[in-house]
C-alpha cells in the first residue's frame, strides 16, 4: 500500500475577518506538488483574500485556521520567517503589473532584489542570473531589457517581469492572481502558455486566482469554485466542467456565452448578484438558487463526493 | 422579458460611519466645534450678554487687574470691562473672518470652475493669474489695499477676500478637472447640457468636500489676517474693538497690565486654532478614502 | 438591404500627446451601420473602437474625415436637428461607477438627462419610472444613490438613461466588461431584448468575441485605429481572412478542458505596438508570421471578397470549402 506523500500546501479551516465581517469562511483545499489548483469565483467571493491572508500581507485582519507549506504552518509563522518565505519558498504574481512594479526602478534591479534578499549570490552571479530570468520569461534582448523602466515596457513585459521575480528563487509554490486580467487577450494567451511551461519544467506547484473559467479550463488540474468566502466545490478540472454538482457552478458555467455556439438564444442566468447573501447562517447561495429549500437554512457542510471530488451543498447528486 | 425583470433588493451601502460620525470621533475638531460654538453666542448675544458697555470709560478703575469685582477679566487703559470689549470685538473679527470667507469661496470656485471647465486660454489666462497672485504675501497686499481704502467691517471682508481665494481656485480646479474625464459628464455634454447647468447640478455636489475643509480653513486665515492689520492700525479703527486692535493698546501698556495683552491674544488663537481643528476633522470625515 | 443610419467617412482621430508623438487612435475608417442592425466592434487595446464609438455618437469630433447621420453630416448642426441629433443618440458606457453621478439618485440621473432636453419635470419623472421598468428595475430604486446598489443595477440604470430618449442609435461601450460574470448574461439579455423590441441600431463595442457573438449580427475588427476586417457574425467566426482576426478567435480561453488542451493557437510575435508609432505599410506586420516584403510597405486597402466581408490584408487566410 502506498502512502501518499503529503501535499505541498494544505489549507485546513482557514477563516479570514475585517472587523466584523467574514470574508474568507473556513475554507479547506490542498496543491500537490506540480500541480495548478485553480481558484475560482466572482468578485467578492473572497479569493484574492484567501492568497494574501496565506501570505500574511493583510493588515486588520484575523486569521484563523491552519495552512502548511512543505509542513510549516503559515498562520503561525512569525513575521520574520514569514518575510524569508516569500519570494524564496512562495512566488507572487499580482494582477496590474503596472502597480507590481515600482515605477522609478529598472527592472533588472527589481528582479536583483528579490534574488539578494534570499540568495547570497556575488553582483556578477546576480546579473547573470537576472538575464537568464529575463530570456527564460521570454524578453527578447535582456542584456538591454534589464536597463528599462516599467514604464518603458508593455503590460505583458511587464508581467513577464513579475513572473521573473517570482520564480527567481525556485520557489516551490506560485500565487497567481488574476495575472492575465488586465493584459489583452492575445497577450494573455502568451502570458498563460509561459505560466504552463514554467509550471511544467519546475515542480512548483501553482495556485491560480480568477474569475475566468476559460482559463481554469485550460491551466489547472484541480478546481475550487468560491462563493461568499467559501469553497462550494473542488474536484479534478474535467469533472468539474463536465458534471458540476453545486448549482452554482452549473450556474456558473451555463451562463458563460459560448464563443461558436447559442448565438440567437437569451444566455442563461443566475437571477440576482453576488450582494444578496443569505441572511445568517443558512447557505449564502440559497436566495440565489432554484433548487433550494427548508433544509438549506442550514448551511451544508463540505463533503466528499467521491472521485477526489468535495462539494458543499445540501442538492449535490 | 421575464428573466430581466429582477426583483432585486438593494444591498445596505457599506457599512462605514456617516460622515457626522466620523466627524465627531476626532476629539480635537470635537473640542473645536464647542469653543467655537462658545465664541458665536458669546458674540451674537454680546448686547444682551456684555457686562458692561464696552465704550463705558471709567477711569477710576483703569488697569483693574482680572477677578476684581465687576471686571471679571480686568479693566484697560480707560477703564473699559476687557470682557465686554472681548466680546464685541468678537462680533467684528468673527463677522469679518466668515464674510471674508464668504467672499474666497465665491470667488474661488468662479476663477477654479471657470478655469478647468472651459479650459484653453480662458484656463491658461486663470491660473496664470491664480499663480500670480499666490506670489504676494497676502500680508503686504492687504496693508497695500488697506492704505487706500477706508477700513470697516465691510471692506475689510471684502479685502482680506479678495487676497485669498487662489487656494480654493486650486483646489476646484483640481477637482473639476478630474471630474471632467468621468463619463457622467461626458452623458450630460453629450445631450446638451450648458455648462452652468452642468456645475451647478453636477459638478457642485461632487465638490462640496474639498470646499468645506478649504472654507474653515480660510476662515481661521481670515482672522488671522484681520488681527494683523487691525493690530497695525490699518484695519478697524478705534473706538470700535476688533481682537487685533485691542492689541495695539496692549502694547503699550504691556509693562503695566499684561493681561489687556493676553485675554485679546488668547481669543485669537483660540479661534484661529479651532477653526483649524474643524478644518482637519471635517478633511478626515469627508475623505472617502480614510479608513476608518 | 437596410439603409445606413450612421456613417463614417474617412474618420480619424489623432491626440497630441507632446511635442514629438501625435497618438492615431483611429486612422482613416470608413463604415456604415444599417438601420436596426446589430454591429460589433471588436479589438484589444490600442485598436481605437471606443474612439471609433465615442465619434459617431458625437461625444467627439473627428479630427478628419466626417460622421452622417441619417444621410447628413453631423458637423456643424444646429437648431432642431442638433436636438434630434443628441436625442436620437446615445451611449452605454462601460464603467456603471464613473458613468452615474455618486451625489445624485439613479432616478434624478434619469430625469436631470430629460430636462436637460427641455421635458417637464412631471413628465421626465413618469419616462424615468417607465424606463426603469423597462431596464429591469422596480420603483424602489429610483431614490437609491449608486453606491447603494450592485453593479448589474447601476448598468441598468445607465441602460435606463440611455433609452429614455427613445434613441434610433445606441453605442454599448464595454457594457458588461466590468461586470461579474452571472451578471453579464443578464444585461446581455437585457440589451437584446431592448434592442430587438425597439428596432434600434445598436453599435456594441467589445474585446470579447464571445459576448459579441451573442449580441451582433454584423462584426468588424479593428486594430491599431483601422478596421481590418467586417463581415456577417457566421463568416467571420467560421472563415476568418484576416490573420489578426484568426489570432483573436484562437486566443480566448474556451470553458471546455478538453477543447482547451487540443486547440491550435494561432501565436503572435510581441504586442500591439504603440499607436504614436504605427508600424510602416500593413500595421499588423510587425506580429504576422504571414508577413512579406510587401506587407512591410505597403498598406492593403479594404477589398470585399464576398459582398458583405471586407478584409484588408495582402495574404489573406485560406478555407477549404
Amino acid at each position: 500500500m502506498e502512502i501518499a506523500a503529503p501535499p505541498l500546501l494544505e489549507v485546513q479551516d482557514l477563516s479570514v475577518s475585517f472587523a466584523n465581517t467574514r470574508a474568507v469562511d473556513s475554507i479547506s483545499f490542498r496543491v500537490e506538488e506540480g500541480e495548478t489548483l485553480g481558484l475560482v469565483g466572482e468578485s467578492g467571493c473572497g479569493k484574492s483574500t484567501t492568497a494574501l491572508a496565506l501570505m500574511r500581507l493583510l493588515r486588520d485582519a484575523s486569521l484563523t485556521g491552519r495552512a502548511w507549506l512543505d509542513g510549516v504552518d503559515l498562520i503561525g509563522l512569525g513575521e520574520a520567517e514569514m518575510r524569508a518565505m516569500r519570494g524564496s519558498q512562495v512566488g507572487m504574481i499580482f494582477q496590474d503589473p503596472a502597480t507590481a512594479l515600482h515605477p522609478m526602478v529598472r527592472v533588472g534591479e527589481q528582479v536583483a532584489e528579490v534574488l539578494d534578499a534570499h540568495l547570497s549570490l556575488s553582483r556578477a552571479e546576480t546579473k547573470a542570473r537576472t538575464v537568464e530570468l529575463f530570456r527564460k520569461v521570454g524578453i527578447a534582448a535582456p542584456e538591454q531589457r534589464i536597463r528599462a523602466f516599467p514604464h518603458e515596457l508593455s503590460g505583458g513585459m511587464c508581467q513577464r517581469v513579475v513572473i521573473a521575480m517570482a520564480i527567481s528563487c525556485g520557489p516551490r509554490l506560485l500565487l497567481a492572481d488574476e495575472p492575465t486580467t488586465a493584459l489583452d487577450v492575445t497577450v494573455q494567451a502568451q502570458i498563460l502558455d509561459l505560466l504552463r511551461g514554467i509550471a511544467g519544467q519546475s515542480r512548483a506547484g501553482m495556485v491560480l486566482i480568477t474569475h475566468d473559467l476559460g482559463v481554469v479550463a485550460g491551466m489547472a488540474d484541480r478546481v475550487a469554485v468560491m462563493y461568499a468566502g467559501r469553497i462550494v466545490e473542488s474536484g479534478p478540472t474535467d469533472q468539474i466542467f463536465a458534471h458540476p454538482l453545486h448549482p452554482y457552478t452549473a450556474g456558473l458555467l451555463a451562463s458563460i456565452p459560448q464563443l461558436d455556439s447559442g448565438w440567437d438564444e437569451p444566455v442563461p442566468t443566475i437571477p440576482g448578484s453576488v450582494q444578496d447573501k443569505g441572511a445568517g447562517s443558512g447557505c449564502p447561495f440559497a436566495p440565489r438558487c432554484s433548487l433550494a429549500s427548508m433544509e438549506c437554512r442550514t448551511a451544508p457542510p463540505f463533503l466528499a463526493a467521491g472521485g477526489g471530488r468535495m462539494v458543499a451543498c445540501w442538492k449535490a447528486v | 422579458m421575464a428573466d430581466a425583470l429582477v426583483e432585486d433588493v438593494a444591498i445596505e451601502a457599506p457599512r462605514r460611519l456617516g460622515p457626522f460620525k466620523r466627524f465627531m470621533r476626532h476629539r480635537l475638531a470635537f473640542f473645536g466645534v464647542v469653543i467655537i460654538a462658545i465664541l458665536l453666542v458669546g458674540a451674537a448675544l454680546a448686547p444682551w450678554l456684555a457686562p458692561f458697555d464696552p465704550d463705558d470709560i471709567d477711569i477710576v478703575n483703569r488697569y483693574a487687574p482680572p477677578a476684581s469685582p465687576g471686571h471679571w477679566l480686568g479693566s484697560d487703559d480707560l477703564g473699559r470691562d476687557v470682557l465686554s470689549r472681548l466680546m464685541f470685538a468678537g462680533r467684528i473679527s468673527l463677522s469679518v473672518g466668515i464674510a471674508a470667507m464668504l467672499v474666497t469661496v465665491v470667488v474661488g470656485f468662479a476663477v477654479g470652475a471657470s478655469a478647468a471647465y472651459h479650459g484653453g486660454w480662458v484656463d491658461a489666462a486663470l491660473m496664470r493669474f491664480t499663480d500670480i497672485m499666490l506670489c504676494f504675501p497676502s500680508v503686504f497686499l492687504l496693508l497695500f489695499v488697506a492704505a487706500f481704502v477706508p477700513p470697516n467691517l465691510g471692506s475689510m471682508a471684502l479685502m482680506i477676500g479678495l487676497t485669498c481665494w487662489m487656494e480654493i481656485a486650486r483646489i476646484i480646479y483640481a477637482q473639476i478637472l478630474t471630474l471632467k474625464q468621468t463619463d457622467f459628464i461626458a452623458a450630460a455634454r453629450m445631450v446638451g447640457a450648458p455648462a452652468w447647468r452642468i456645475i451647478v447640478r453636477q459638478i457642485l455636489p461632487n465638490s462640496m468636500a474639498p470646499i468645506f475643509v478649504a472654507a474653515t480653513l480660510n476662515t481661521a486665515n481670515a482672522i488671522l489676517l484681520e488681527s494683523y492689520v487691525s493690530f497695525l492700525g490699518y484695519g478697524i479703527q478705534p473706538p470700535e474693538a476688533s481682537w487685533g486692535n485691542m492689541l495695539t493698546n496692549a502694547q503699550s501698556a504691556f509693562q503695566v497690565d499684561p493681561w489687556l495683552a493676553i485675554f485679546p491674544g488668547i481669543a485669537i488663537t483660540l479661534a484661529v486654532a479651532c477653526f483649524n481643528f474643524i478644518g482637519d476633522g471635517l478633511r478626515d470625515a469627508l475623505d472617502p478614502k480614510v479608513r476608518d | 438591404m437596410a439603409d445606413t443610419l450612421v456613417e463614417a467617412i474617412g474618420v480619424s482621430r489623432l491626440y497630441r500627446a507632446n511635442r514629438n508623438r501625435v497618438v492615431r487612435a483611429v486612422d482613416h475608417v470608413d463604415m456604415k451601420v444599417g438601420r436596426g442592425t446589430t454591429l460589433g466592434l471588436v479589438g484589444e487595446s490600442g485598436s481605437g473602437k471606443s474612439t471609433l464609438g465615442r465619434t459617431l455618437v458625437g461625444l467627439q469630433t473627428p479630427s478628419l474625415g466626417s460622421v452622417a447621420f441619417e444621410g447628413q453630416d453631423v458637423a456643424g448642426a444646429s437648431g432642431s436637428r442638433l436636438i434630434r441629433l443628441r436625442q436620437q443618440r446615445q451611449i452605454v458606457f462601460q464603467d456603471p461607477s464613473g458613468a452615474l453621478n455618486p451625489r445624485m439618485t439613479i432616478g434624478d440621473t434619469v430625469v436631470e438627462h430629460l430636462r436637460v432636453q427641455g421635458w417637464t419635470r412631471a413628465d421626465a419623472r413618469s419616462r424615468a419610472q417607465e424606463v426603469f421598468e423597462q431596464a429591469g428595475l422596480s420603483r424602489q430604486f429610483l431614490p437609491r444613490y449608486p453606491h447603494e446598489i450592485s453593479g448589474g443595477q447601476r448598468q441598468r440604470a445607465v441602460i435606463a438613461r440611455a433609452i429614455s430618449t427613445d434613441p434610433a442609435f445606441i453605442v454599448a461601450d464595454e457594457p458588461v466588461s466590468a461586470l461579474d460574470v452571472s451578471t453579464r448574461a443578464q444585461i446581455m439579455n437585457l440589451l437584446r431584448d431592448l434592442q430587438a423590441s425597439r428596432g434600434m441600431t445598436m453599435l456594441f463595442i467589445s474585446h470579447d468575441l464571445s459576448v459579441v457573438a451573442h449580441m451582433c449580427r454584423q462584426v468588424a475588427v479593428m486594430y491599431l485605429g483601422r478596421i481590418v476586417e467586417l463581415a456577417p457574425r457566421e463568416t467571420l467566426f467560421r472563415m476568418p481572412l484576416h490573420p489578426y482576426t484568426m489570432a483573436l478567435l484562437s486566443a480566448i480561453p474556451i470553458p471546455d478542458p478538453a477543447r482547451e488542451r487540443t486547440r491550435q493557437r494561432i501565436a503572435l510575435i510581441g504586442e500591439t505596438p504603440d499607436p504614436a508609432a504605427i508600424p510602416s505599410g500593413c500595421r499588423f506586420h510587425t506580429r504576422c508570421l504571414r508577413a512579406t516584403d510587401i506587407c512591410r510597405h505597403a498598406d492593403p486597402p479594404m477589398r470585399q471578397a464576398t459582398s458583405g466581408h471586407g478584409f484588408a490584408c495582402h495574404h489573406p487566410l485560406e478555407h477549404l470549402r
